[in-house]
């Protein structure tokens, strides 16, 4: 393209840790020349390299940022799966579906962009009875997400690929990240398995992927790094049932029927103890798996976690809890070991 | 423990009335000269045991409660720990897992503790499709195989025609209200060849609370041709019943009519990944709920295809859900090979229609053979 200086990358939604995090690696990156970060609230930790810049992406000042800092590729991260500090859900959908539509028409005029990278999320395909064991890209959901999050990224989604229709020069890769754990991580899924007690759903089982927050700062990297368009499923390998997850927590779980646990959820919600969405009851019932033969043949990225390496370094984080039986067990195993071999001996 | 032991009655020497509480009553205390001071002595007094003289009784009585062996009539202070048998107990636990666990129960013992721990701490690995070999064969299977082996008497014919390797595509006729015959195919093919039948089930199972989580864990998952296409070219074992609710719910006086075939996807699953298509005939399992009648009203308003009533459900009410003891013959016929067709063949609806009906039959006469050679239902 005869680009004189070096890249320069534009990341949305810094003032979140992930964004953050991943804009400032980034601008770590030798062949990278700058790394702006935009956000409506600075950041609160460190940014190193990153020129910050307070912007709104529900406005169209996005676009003379764009221009006149004559960046190249764009980085969305500010679809995001929880209110937070922006306080109620109405505003979170103002921000994640107007502006994306607003940096995407920003971007659409930007006549020196040549990459734009969305990271979406696996929750687009929903969770139903009727789902395939494993999603590839280019299946959608059985039952159409009709509520927060998932319904915002589906929308976002599609306005993406309005988007590389319009500009086929410009390459778009869209992530769709599994759901993201690690020891900092503040996410629904986080603060569910942090309750001291885990509520589930009684006589359902869910398939769960998880992505380390560390493979997700690496793909997002890879996919600004490498020239390669399309959509991916990113997730650890392997599965992990939510049973299984919990006994590896060693925390006691309450299994509740599905209305139960609704309510509960909404309680959970206004004590403010974890952010229990409504919309996760479907994933916590279902559970979902998605195929992520794509990601390494294609995409050419293999994350460093499995699933359930994630998990463990996310539960090595946790307090341990009290695992009452499998400490009798063991010192069972121990005692009756001990004493076959007495008697061997004996 | 030779020794004669001095049992004590009454008080043992102590204001009350001998109610074996540590403490005396207020009324007993009160009656105990000096009481009120309440001045520890100095030392604690030695441990008699022979009755003490009088005296002693007044002086030790603020102790009391700072000595809890002095406890006036417990089993604890009358037989100790030393009384316990321990020997007796020990051999009582050697008979007991001998009997329960063969002569090598030590190391057998062990295995089902690590079982046992495994499960409690999560360590143990399920896969994309949530099917859990550990629990399947140390439980689900186990649990299964006495109904397969002594309540059914099961007659498998034909294991030989069940490849060891490699993907291949079982395809059943489905019959007894309840879908025991898969259960029970997934354990004769388990115990002929050491490989799991991994099931497709429609998505009411995955609908249902309990049922769904067993199944996945039993290495179910939803009849859809991403799936079966998947698990096929992942060189799984995969059994499909195609007749589906038609079959296992149709009346008794249908028995071993095979339904319609669905519409043929199993077929086209099998094209496209090229794999053997192994047809299997299993008799016996339309006599163990014989299916008299329906409640269709009650079925929709449950949600559930159908609600059956045999002759002894719901009349003897759960013990009706006992099924009959019939006598089972299961026969795997010859595979059907698909990896020489063209690789367009799944395209071709005629040739999946053809292929679909050639199944059918073989199992349909496979069917009406094996009634010719049981003797009685129960036989």
């Amino acid at each position: 393209m005869g680009r004189v200086g070096g890249r320069v990358v534009l990341v949305t939604g810094v003032s979140r840790d992930l964004g953050r995090r991943c804009a400032r690696e980034l601008a770590n990156d030798p062949s990278i020349d700058r790394v702006i970060g935009v956000d409506v609230v600075p950041p609160r930790g460190d940014i190193g390299r990153v020129s910050f810049i307070r912007a709104d992406i529900r406005n169209p000042v996005i676009a003379k940022v764009i221009v006149k800092e004559d960046v190249d590729t764009v980085v969305h991260m500010s679809v995001i799966a929880t209110p937070g500090a922006l306080g109620s859900r109405t505003p979170m959908k103002e921000l994640n579906v107007i502006g994306s539509m607003q940096l995407l028409a920003a971007c659409q005029v930007a006549p020196r962009l040549e990459h734009l990278i969305v990271k979406s999320t696996t929750t687009v395909y929903g969770s139903s009875s009727r789902d395939p064991a494993m999603f590839t890209e280019d299946m959608s959901a059985k039952r159409q997400p009709t509520a927060g999050y998932a319904k915002d990224a589906v929308e976002v989604e599609s306005y993406v690929r309005g988007f590389a229709r319009r500009r086929p020069d410009v390459r778009v890769t869209l992530l769709r990240a599994a759901n993201v754990l690690g020891p900092s991580v503040d996410s629904p899924i986080a603060s569910y398995f942090r309750l001291p007690v885990v509520p589930s759903v009684l006589g359902f089982d869910p398939r769960l992927q998880f992505l380390h927050d560390s493979d997700l700062m690496a793909v997002l990297q890879h996919a600004v790094l490498h020239d390669v368009p399309g959509t991916f499923n990113i997730a650890g390998d392997g599965i992990l049932m939510l049973s299984q997850a919990i006994r590896r927590l060693g925390r006691p779980v309450l299994p509740l029927p599905s209305f139960a646990v609704s309510r509960v959820g909404s309680v959970i919600r206004q004590a403010k103890v974890a952010d229990f969405s409504p919309e996760q009851l479907a994933f916590l019932t279902y559970g979902r798996g998605v195929d992520t033969t794509a990601m390494r043949d294609v995409l050419g990225f293999e994350p460093a976690y499995t699933t359930a390496e994630a998990f463990a370094d996310f539960a090595a984080s946790l307090h341990p809890g009290f695992n009452a039986s499998e400490r009798v067990l063991s010192g069972l195993s121990r005692t009756l070991v001990g004493a076959q071999n007495g008697s061997d001996h004996g | 423990m030779g020794d004669a032991e001095v049992i004590p009655i009454g008080t043992r020497g102590r204001p009350g009335r001998g109610t074996g509480k540590q403490r005396p009553s207020e009324a007993a205390r009160g009656l105990a000269p000096g009481a009120a001071r309440r001045t520890p002595p100095a030392k604690p007094a030695p441990r008699a045991p022979e009755t003490p003289p009088a005296e002693a009784r007044v002086t030790s009585l603020p102790g009391v409660q700072e000595e809890p062996q002095r406890a006036a009539t417990t089993t604890v202070e009358r037989s100790g720990l030393g009384g316990l048998p321990v020997g007796d107990l020990m051999s009582a636990f050697r008979y007991a897992a001998v009997e329960v666990f063969g002569d090598d129960w030590e190391p057998r013992l062990a295995l089902f503790l690590a079982f046992m721990r495994r499960r409690v701490t999560g360590e143990y690995a399920v896969d994309e499709y949530g099917f859990d070999a550990d629990l399947t064969e140390r439980f689900f299977m186990a649990a299964l195989r006495p109904i397969a082996e002594k309540w059914f008497r099961i007659e498998v014919r034909g294991a030989e025609n069940i490849p060891t390797s490699g993907g291949a595509l079982v395809v059943s006729n489905h019959s007894g209200t309840v879908p025991m015959d898969g259960l029970m195919t997934m354990v004769a093919i388990h115990d002929a060849t050491g490989r799991f039948l991994r099931p497709l089930g429609a998505d009411l199972v995955f609908k249902m609370p309990i049922v769904s989580s067993v199944a996945r864990k039993g290495g179910a998952t939803l009849a859809c041709n991403e799936d079966a296409e998947r698990m096929l070219s992942g060189g799984e074992l995969v059994g499909v019943w195609p007749e589906g609710f038609k079959g296992i719910g149709k009346p008794y006086a249908d028995r071993y009519k095979l339904q319609r075939f669905g519409r043929g996807g199993f077929v086209s699953a099998a094209l496209r990944t090229g794999v053997p298509i192994i047809p299997l005939s299993v008799v016996g399992a339309e006599e163990i709920y014989p299916l008299i009648g329906n409640v269709p009203a009650l079925a929709r308003l449950l949600g559930v295809p159908y609600l059956p009533i045999t002759p002894l459900f719901p009349l003897l009410g759960p013990l009706g859900l006992i099924p009959l003891p019939s006598k089972w013959l299961i026969e795997f016929g010859e595979p059907i090979r698909t990896d020489e067709l063209d690789p367009g063949a799944a395209d071709d609806p005629m040739l999946v229609f053809n292929v679909t009906d050639q199944v059918r039959e073989t199992i349909q006469q496979t069917l009406y053979s094996l009634l010719m050679q049981r003797k009685s239902v129960f036989g």
